[in-house]
């Protein structure tokens, strides 16, 4: 297991003060203008020989995205962009990194901004985050005052960071939707090509990334690269802050190293599984996109992208959110379509009409009030849904629901057949709207 | 998404305050030139907190003058984004139950339903006596603190139907509430103890703060109070920005009746529960550390020994959160043994944690009955 030492985030739990005179404490601000003397190409390849790979989600390697900006500006500026957007159920990791930690992104920011060239960074948090943005905005004052960033400040690169926030839109932490948002407009995902590399905020050259993912990057390069990619398996280096919700004895956020070992990681931070571990019914290992699993697989599941996407699944957030026998998984499930139903932007008809349409049977399927035939004809929608919309808010409703009928189909039969056995009235079927 | 409109009884004009119109001058420099429409969330949302937590179509025209939007285009942002409320809420409080899956499934349904029975019983509609509305949103992201409830800028976690209840009331009867974890849990921290950055070695820097106690009342007092540095937490005076600013930054609306405020650091010293004060202690097991910087009494030393009896010291590392660091410095101010620690009354407590450089850790890592327990152990 992971050692206090080599943990990243030391005040994740907000122990300690959060402010410019905790985080000097704890090491950070340290060497950061030896990083930046050092080059661009430099933190780069840093970066890239670490293996960090993005935290939002995706799991796409840091380094490589940060190559892709231009390396001489053809007038444009360049942006780095923050996504502090986090609104996938079951990930709280970037709430406690702003508002107890809050340093570690700033300095995260400036090192971030100087290797894609950007002299500004715009950070988009949630509107929910109140607190959290006081916090964060309170410790980039911080920063100015003591002139760490800014014009001449002392590292010698002149960076602006600005705080803006959303109000309340899933869809705005898909790239492309945050940009639109942050430029004043609904928050509509845009098609790619043209990525935002090449036209992002404003038309510019723009990397949108995970808070996780930059915070982490300063102390991989003050311990070296060697020292991140050791920790966890290979192609999934580093550590990560894994929130563990649902019913756990103690749910918890807390810093482990990657592919940890999902018992472990539950019975040391969280007292196990509520009742026992043979009361395990399903886990959602990564956030609520991401395909459940049952019990099995979890027996010696390993916690890092590439052991999740062969079961199927992923790693996501690394929001795990575990659910014991007393769960009924086809509502747990359905409140989930109903969720991205909810979140759908309405912009392409498969996503806007589908999420709804699914949500509708899903809640039939969990009264039971269905046809077993439905089942495949269920799967086959998320199959027509899945791939078919411009951003991947499509995909993320189509897969819970597909790992429900992967995993539990027969929990839903057995209820089709409970009601059918006790028929209330004539069942009203509800599709289409 | 669903179809959102704007209410049907519309005030007449809005204008912003002056330091909220300064505020959002600021706002919009934020961005390039020609680029103000980036500040349009930021300025319907404070547009939305000076007018008692709704936004109004006036407010929505006067945000689109300001930034030179048409029209439409505010009102497309407006009612694509649901943090807008576009009708009336309640006075007090607007109650925002998170009900999405990780909720769910630690009761967020039992919460709502006391919503349901206290409020009124549809989502949005105001309660008889014009305090409370409530409705269910979308993940709040604070999964791990489930169920919570996010009321103006404040979450209030792990809760029960109980607590829940009780937070009504007091909001009912303008008393305070503590925001964060209403069962005496410190913030993500697994319930009961930390299972890491738990090594006295690891050089943390200065105590941070908890949340304190505030009165909810309605969106003008939450506007106007940014809390800036203390936010969620105690006044920080030592922050690099070196302004203290204490419970100043606090709401302080004058109508409701405040029950008088005794001396607080004094009440707690004397107080064996250190319970912050009698109004949160509706909230079960909410044990602040107490805070003073007053010297303690030499009379409230613990006993000493000069050195450890039979020669053997026992390891008080075994104690969780008691590291080597804080071992040595037990040991030099005479502290070898279980039952030594077990032993200690409150007064002990506040003088040997005055001696430690983290303050509230005896009672928040719960020392004496772990000690207790490892003193019994080791006779037996």
């Amino acid at each position: 297991m992971l050692q206090d030492k080599d943990r990243i985030f030391t005040n994740i739990y907000g122990f300690h003060d959060w402010g410019l005179k905790g985080a000097l404490a704890r090491g950070q601000w340290d060497g950061t203008k030896g990083f930046i003397d050092n080059g661009r190409d430099w933190v780069i390849e840093q970066v890239k020989a670490s293996g960090l790979r993005g935290r939002g989600g995706a799991g796409f390697p840091t380094g490589l995205k940060w190559s892709f900006m231009p390396k001489e500006s053809d007038g444009r500026p360049s942006y780095l962009v923050i996504n502090a957007d986090e609104s996938e159920p079951g990930t709280c990791k970037d709430r406690e990194i702003m508002r107890h930690d809050p340093h570690h992104l700033i300095e995260g920011c400036l090192i971030a901004g100087f290797a894609m060239n950007a002299n500004a960074c715009y950070i988009y948090i949630r509107g929910e985050y109140i607190r959290e943005r006081e916090r964060l905005q309170a410790a980039i004052d911080q920063a100015y005052d003591a002139n760490l960033i800014g014009k001449n400040n002392v590292h010698g690169w002149d960076y602006d960071i600005y705080l803006s926030h959303g109000a309340g839109a899933y869809i705005c932490g898909e790239e492309t939707a945050l940009l639109e948002s942050l430029e004043g407009k609904k928050g509509q995902p845009r098609l790619k090509p043209p990525f935002p590399a090449n036209v992002g905020l404003y038309g510019c050259p723009t990397t949108v990334n995970n808070v996780e993912s930059v915070a982490v990057v300063p102390e991989i390069l003050r311990r070296g690269a060697g020292w991140f990619s050791a920790l966890g398996k290979p192609n999934n280096t580093g550590t990560k802050l894994f929130c563990i919700s649902g019913h756990v004895e103690r749910p918890c956020t807390v810093e482990e190293e990657m592919g940890v070992p999902f018992r472990e990681l539950i019975e040391k931070h969280c007292g196990g599984v509520r009742g026992g571990w043979d009361n395990l019914l399903a886990v959602i290992p990564g956030g609520s996109s991401v395909p459940c699993l049952t019990a099995d697989m979890c027996t010696d599941l390993s916690m890092d992208f590439d052991s999740l996407k062969e079961l199927r699944s992923g790693l996501g957030t690394a929001a795990v959110i575990v659910m014991d026998k007393s769960t009924d998984i086809i509502r747990a499930i359905a409140r989930i379509s109903y969720f991205y139903k909810h979140e759908s932007c309405g912009q392409c008809t498969p996503c806007r009409e589908g999420t709804g349409w699914m949500w509708r049977v899903l809640e039939r399927m969990a009264r039971g009030e269905a046809q077993k035939r439905e089942i495949d004809m269920l799967f086959e929608v998320t199959k027509q849904v899945e791939g078919h919309t411009i951003c991947a808010l499509g995909d993320a409703a189509a897969w819970p629901v597909q790992g429900l009928i992967r995993n539990f189909r027969h929990v839903i039969e057995e209820r089709i057949d409970q009601y059918s056995a006790s028929p209330k009235d004539a069942p009203i079927m509800e599709a289409a709207e | 998404m669903s179809v959102r409109r704007l209410h049907s009884e519309q005030p007449d004009s809005f204008v912003f305050t002056q330091d909220n119109q300064a505020w959002a001058e600021g706002q919009i420099s934020k961005f390039p030139e020609g680029r103000e429409a980036s500040a349009v969330i930021p300025l319907l949302w404070r547009a939305q907190e000076q007018h008692e937590g709704w936004l109004t179509e006036p407010a929505i025209r006067k945000v689109g003058e300001m930034l030179n939007m048409p029209y439409i285009r505010v009102l497309e942002v407006a009612t694509f984004y649901t943090m807008f409320q576009l009708q009336p809420v309640g006075k007090k409080a607007h109650i925002q139950v998170c009900g999405t899956t990780p909720c769910m499934l630690r009761g967020s349904g039992d919460i709502k339903a006391v919503c349901q029975k206290r409020i009124a019983e549809h989502a949005h509609e105001i309660s008889e006596d014009g305090n409370f509305s409530w409705e269910e949103v979308e993940c709040l992201g604070a999964c791990v603190n489930a169920p919570m409830v996010q009321i103006w800028k404040d979450t209030y976690e792990d809760l029960t139907v109980e607590t829940f209840e009780a937070m009504l009331d007091a909001i009912s009867d303008g008393n305070e509430i503590t925001p964060g974890p209403q069962n005496g849990r410190h913030f993500s921290v697994p319930f009961g103890g930390r299972t890491s950055l738990d090594e006295a070695s690891l050089e943390y820097g200065p105590e941070g703060a908890v949340p304190f106690a505030h009165l909810v009342d309605g969106a003008p007092v939450a506007c106007e109070v940014d809390a800036g540095v203390s936010i969620n937490g105690g006044p920080q005076p030592d922050a690099v920005s070196g302004k203290p600013k204490p419970k100043a930054a606090k709401p302080k609306p004058a109508k409701q009746a405040v029950a008088p405020k005794t001396d607080k650091a004094t009440a707690q010293k004397t107080e064996s529960a250190s319970s912050p004060d009698s109004k949160t202690a509706k909230k079960p097991g909410k044990a602040a550390p107490a805070k003073s910087d007053a010297p303690v009494s030499e009379a409230s030393k613990p006993a000493m020994l000069t050195e450890a009896r039979g020669g053997s010291a026992d390891d008080l590392k075994r104690i969780k959160g008691v590291g080597p660091k804080i071992e040595g410095i037990l040991n030099g101010l005479g502290i070898f043994h279980f039952d030594q620690i077990a032993a200690w009354d409150q007064a002990n407590k506040d003088w040997v944690d005055d001696h430690l450089s983290f303050k509230g850790r005896i009672d928040r890592e719960e020392w004496i009955p772990q000690a207790d327990a490892l003193a019994k152990e080791s006779k037996g």
